[in-house]
C-alpha cells in the first residue's frame, strides 16, 4: 500500500471514530443540580430499560448551570434543587418532581438529642456558642453549613427564620462533607439531606419531631426543599415522557427508596 | 525529501505558536469581559477592602478572601519551596542515579492524584490531627498550607531536578578540581546555574497553589473572615468562587468572576516581583 | 570565625537527606492511605462492569475509559501546539518585550483555577460552539489548560541545551530546522517529557473543569461528541453525594494504580530512546 492510501485510511478512521457510528436515537440531556443527579441516572437507567429509543444522558454543574442549559438548549431539561427559583428561569416551565427533608445532625459523641427552632436559630447565629447552654458538655459549638445558595441551606434558613450565618462558621459545600465534617469533630452542629443520615451523624429532633419520612410528608416535620425540573417552552416530545415517568408511581417509588420524598408531600 | 523550506518550517512554527497564545489569550479575554463590568458597577473599594460578604443581600466585600488567599499561598510556598529544592537537590547531586530515576516518576505520581482525594485526606486525616494539637476546628489556615505544600512538592521537584542534570558537569567538575566540597559546589555554582529553571518550577508551583480549589475548599473551612491565627478557618479567593458558582445567578455570578479577575491580577502582581527579582540575579552575573 | 567546609558539608547532606526522606514518608502515607481504604473493592469485576444504583455497586469501566481517553487527547493537542511554541520563542525569535510578555503571560495562565477554565470551556465550547458536554470540548479545555505548563517546561528545557551544541550543528552545515529536530530536541527531551508528564497528572486529576465541558456520563462513549465521566470526577461525585465511600476510594486506587504504570511506562520508553541513541 502506498504512503497515499495509508494516510487516506488513516483520515476517514479519524472521522468514523471523531464522528461516531451514527445515532439513531433521540438524545435527552439533563443538566444541573449535582444533589439531583444521581437520581436523575437512576431514574434514566430504569427508564431506558423499557424504552429503547431514547438516550437520556445527565450531567451536573448545579443548578446555576441547569438553569442556563436549559435556556440556551444544551440541555432540553435542567435540574434545580434551590428554594426558589430565580428570575433567570422565569422564561422556564418549572415541574416539581421531588422533596428533600432536611435533618439537623451532631456527631454520635454529642449527648444532645433535640433542640427547639429557637435554639437552633441562635446557635447559627452566633447567640449560643457553648453546648452547655442547651445542655450538653462545656464545649465550643463548631457550627458547620452548606455555602450561599444551597437548597438546602436555603430553605433551613427560611424555615427557621431570621439566620444570619455568623461569621465563623465553616462552610462546605455538599453533602457528602459536611456528613464528614461532623463525624469528625465532635463539637460540631450542621443540617443534611435527611436521606444521607447514616450511622457517622447523628440526627436532631426539632421542637420534638423526628426527622422521619412520615414526619417530613406530612409537613409535622418542618424542614424540607423542592426539587424542580426545568424545561423551555411547552414540555414536550421525549422529554415529556421521561418527566411523566419521574412523576409516574414507578418513579415516585424509585424517588422515595433511594431517599428523596415524593413531589406531593408537604 | 524536503516538503518545506526553512523558510516555511519558520512560517508553521510561528503560526502555531500564535493559535497556542490566542487560545490563552481568549481565556484572559473571557475572564475580563465576565468579571470587569461588576467591578465598575459596585465600586472597587467596596469589592475590594470591604468585609461584608452577603450575596443575598448584595453585599460583595472580598477582603477577607483576599487575606486568605494570600496567607494559603505564603504558608503554602514556605512549606513547599525549600522543601521541594531540597529534596531535588539531594536526588540529584547526592542520590545515587538509579534512585533517581525511581523516585522521580514516583513523586510525579503525586501530581495525578485528584484535589478532592488530596482534599479528603485532609479532612479525614490532617483536620483531626489539628484540632487535637493545635486547637480550633481543625479545619483551618494551617490545613490548607499544609497540603497545598504537599501538592505543589511534584511540580517543584521534577523541574527542578531536571534544570539542575541539565547544569553541564564541567562546571561541577571544575569546582570540585578547585577543592571545593560537593555542598560548596552545589550553592556557589550548581543552584546560581539552574537558578531560573528552580524558580520558574516555585512560580509554576505558587501558581497550582493560588489555583487550586477542591483540595482548599475541603479542608480550610470557608469561614469568611480575616484569621487571626493559623488555626482559624479560612475562605480563599478560589474557594469563593468555586464554593458559590453552581447556584450563582445575575449579580452574584458577575461578583464571582469579578473574584477571578481579582485573582488573575494578583497572579500578575506575583509573577512580575519573580521576574524582577530574577533579572537582577541574572544581571549581577 | 570560618566553619569548616566538611561540616557545612555534613550538615547540608543531613538536612537534604532529611527532607528527602521526609517528603517520601508523606508519599508512601498518601498511596497506603487510598490503597488500603480502596484496595478491597477493586477486582476484576469492579473494573470490567459498569455502574449501578448511580454508582453505589458495579464496577467503574466507563469511567476508566474516559479518564484515558480525555487526557491523551488533551496532550495530543497539546503537546505539538506547546512544544513548537516553546521552540519558536527561544529559537527563532530574539529575546524583545513581546517574547517577555508571553512568557509572563503563560506564567501567570498556570495560576488561574481550574473551575475558570471549566466555565469558559462550558461557555465557549460546550454552548457558543455547540459542541454539548463531549470528549471534544473536555479535551480542549484541558488542552488550554495544561498549555502554559507545557509552553514554560518546554522552553526551559530547549533554553539549557547549551549553546555550544547549537554552533557545532551550525558549523557542520545544518539549517535551523535541521538543529532543532536533531539536536536540541533530543536533547531537551528529558525536560519535555517531564511537563508532559504533569500534564497528564493534572488533566487525569482535574474534576472542575472536566465536569463542566465533559460531563459525567455514565455510558461507553461511542463519538467525540459523547459525554464521559472520568475516574476523578467519579470519585468526586461519590464523595460528595455521600453515595458511596467504599468505592470512591476504590476508584481512586484504580486511578492512583493506573497513573503509576502510565508514569513508568512512560519513563521506560523514554530511557529507551537516549540510551538508544547512544
Amino acid at each position: 500500500m502506498s504512503k497515499k492510501t495509508i494516510y487516506a485510511s488513516v483520515v476517514v478512521l479519524a472521522a468514523l471514530v471523531v464522528f461516531g457510528c451514527g445515532k439513531s436515537k433521540t438524545t435527552v440531556t439533563l443538566a444541573g443540580s449535582t444533589a439531583f443527579q444521581p437520581f436523575a441516572e437512576k431514574l434514566a437507567e430504569q427508564y431506558m430499560q423499557s424504552h429503547n429509543n431514547v438516550n437520556i444522558t445527565v450531567q451536573g454543574g448545579g443548578s446555576a448551570v441547569g438553569i442556563q442549559s436549559a435556556n440556551s438548549g444544551a440541555a432540553q431539561i435542567g435540574m434545580a434543587d434551590m428554594v426558589q427559583l430565580p428570575k433567570e428561569a422565569q422564561g422556564l416551565t418549572s415541574v416539581i418532581v421531588a422533596r428533600d427533608g432536611v435533618a439537623i445532625v451532631v456527631n454520635p459523641k454529642n449527648p444532645i438529642t433535640n433542640l427547639t427552632t429557637d435554639q437552633v436559630r441562635d446557635i447559627f447565629n452566633g447567640k449560643i456558642t457553648n453546648w452547655k447552654e442547651v445542655g450538653g458538655n462545656d464545649a465550643p459549638i463548631t457550627v458547620v453549613s452548606r455555602e450561599a445558595g444551597s437548597g438546602t441551606r436555603s430553605s433551613f434558613e427560611q424555615i427557621i427564620g431570621n439566620i444570619e450565618l455568623k461569621k465563623d462558621a465553616l462552610v462546605q459545600d455538599s453533602n457528602g462533607t459536611i456528613r464528614e465534617t461532623v463525624s469528625n469533630d465532635p463539637n460540631s452542629v450542621s443540617y443534611l439531606s435527611h436521606g444521607l443520615v447514616n450511622e457517622k451523624v447523628k440526627p436532631l429532633t426539632l421542637d420534638g419531631i423526628q426527622p422521619t419520612i412520615e414526619n417530613i410528608v406530612s409537613g409535622t416535620y418542618k424542614i424540607s426543599r423542592p426539587i424542580f425540573l426545568l424545561v423551555k417552552g411547552q414540555i414536550q416530545g421525549e422529554a415529556k415522557n421521561f418527566i411523566d415517568y419521574i412523576l409516574s408511581p414507578e418513579g415516585q417509588k424509585t424517588i422515595k427508596d433511594n431517599g428523596l420524598l415524593p413531589a406531593n408531600s408537604k | 525529501m524536503k516538503l518545506v523550506g526553512e523558510k516555511g518550517v519558520k512560517r508553521i512554527l510561528m503560526a502555531v505558536a500564535f493559535s497556542a497564545i490566542s487560545a490563552l489569550l481568549l481565556i484572559t479575554l473571557f475572564i475580563i469581559n465576565e468579571g470587569l463590568p461588576f467591578i465598575f458597577k459596585y465600586g472597587i473599594k467596596d469589592f475590594l477592602f470591604a468585609s461584608d460578604w452577603n450575596p443575598a443581600q448584595g453585599k460583595f466585600g472580598i477582603f477577607p478572601m483576599i487575606a486568605a488567599s494570600l496567607w494559603v499561598t505564603f504558608g503554602a510556598m514556605i512549606i513547599g519551596a525549600p522543601l521541594g529544592v531540597a529534596v531535588a537537590l539531594f536526588l540529584s547531586e547526592y542520590a545515587p542515579r538509579p534512585l533517581m530515576k525511581a523516585v522521580k516518576p514516583t513523586i510525579e505520581l503525586l501530581a495525578a492524584i485528584p484535589s478532592v482525594v488530596y482534599g479528603f485526606i485532609g479532612v479525614v486525616v490532617l483536620a483531626p490531627f489539628i484540632r487535637s494539637y493545635f486547637g480550633g476546628p481543625g479545619l483551618s489556615l494551617l490545613a490548607g498550607c499544609i497540603i497545598l505544600g504537599i501538592m505543589i512538592l511534584p511540580t517543584v521537584i521534577s523541574i527542578s531536578i531536571d534544570s539542575i542534570m541539565a547544569v553541564p558537569r564541567s562546571y561541577r567538575e571544575g569546582s570540585l578540581a578547585l577543592g571545593a566540597t560537593t555542598w560548596q559546589t552545589i550553592h556557589m555554582v550548581t543552584i546560581k546555574a539552574s537558578k531560573s529553571g528552580i524558580i520558574a518550577s516555585i512560580i509554576l508551583g505558587l501558581g497550582r497553589a493560588v489555583g487550586e480549589t477542591m483540595a482548599v475548599i475541603m479542608v480550610s473551612g470557608n469561614s469568611v473572615n480575616i484569621p487571626h491565627a493559623a488555626t482559624d478557618s479560612v475562605r480563599t479567593l478560589t474557594a469563593n468562587i468555586a464554593l458559590e458558582m453552581s447556584y450563582a445567578t445575575g449579580m452574584h455570578r458577575e461578583a464571582l468572576f469579578a473574584t477571578g479577575v481579582v485573582l488573575f491580577i494578583g497572579i500578575i502582581i506575583l509573577n512580575s516581583f519573580a521576574s524582577v527579582a530574577l533579572r537582577k540575579r541574572t544581571a549581577k552575573r | 570565625m570560618r566553619i569548616d567546609p566538611r561540616h557545612t558539608q555534613k550538615a547540608a547532606v543531613a538536612i537534604l537527606a532529611g527532607a528527602t526522606v521526609l517528603v517520601l514518608l508523606i508519599l508512601v502515607f498518601i498511596i497506603v492511605f487510598i490503597l488500603e481504604k480502596g484496595l478491597p473493592v477493586v477486582n476484576l469485576q469492579f473494573l470490567t462492569t459498569n455502574p449501578q444504583e448511580m454508582g453505589r455497586s458495579g464496577g467503574i469501566f466507563p469511567t476508566i475509559i474516559g479518564t484515558i481517553i480525555l487526557p491523551v487527547v488533551a496532550l495530543l493537542i497539546a503537546t505539538p501546539l506547546g512544544v513548537f511554541t516553546a521552540v519558536y520563542l527561544s529559537e527563532y525569535t530574539r529575546e524583545n518585550t513581546l517574547t517577555r510578555i508571553i512568557r509572563f503571560g503563560t506564567d501567570c495562565l498556570a495560576g488561574i483555577p481550574s473551575i475558570i477554565f471549566g466555565l469558559f470551556g462550558y461557555i465557549f465550547f460546550v454552548i457558543t460552539l455547540q459542541m454539548g458536554w463531549s470528549i471534544m470540548a473536555g479535551s480542549l479545555t484541558l488542552a488550554v489548560m495544561v498549555l502554559p505548563t507545557i509552553i514554560r517546561t518546554s522552553e526551559e528545557a530547549v533554553r539549557a541545551v547549551p549553546k555550544v551544541y547549537r554552533e557545532v550543528s551550525f558549523s557542520l552545515g545544518a539549517s535551523g530546522w535541521q538543529t532543532v529536530r536533531k539536536v536540541i530536541l533530543p536533547n531537551a527531551l528529558p525536560g519535555i517529557v517531564t511537563g508532559v508528564m504533569l500534564s497528564i497528572g493534572r488533566s487525569i486529576g482535574e474534576t472542575a473543569a472536566v465536569i463542566f465541558t465533559a460531563g459525567s456520563s455514565l455510558r461507553i462513549p461511542t463519538s467525540a461528541f459523547d459525554s464521559v465521566r472520568t475516574m476523578a470526577v467519579h470519585f468526586y461525585l461519590l464523595a460528595r453525594e455521600g453515595i458511596s465511600q467504599e468505592n470512591a476510594y476504590g476508584t481512586a486506587a484504580t486511578l492512583i494504580i493506573a497513573v503509576l504504570i502510565v508514569n513508568l511506562t512512560a519513563y521506560w520508553i523514554m530511557n529507551r530512546f537516549i540510551a538508544r541513541r547512544g
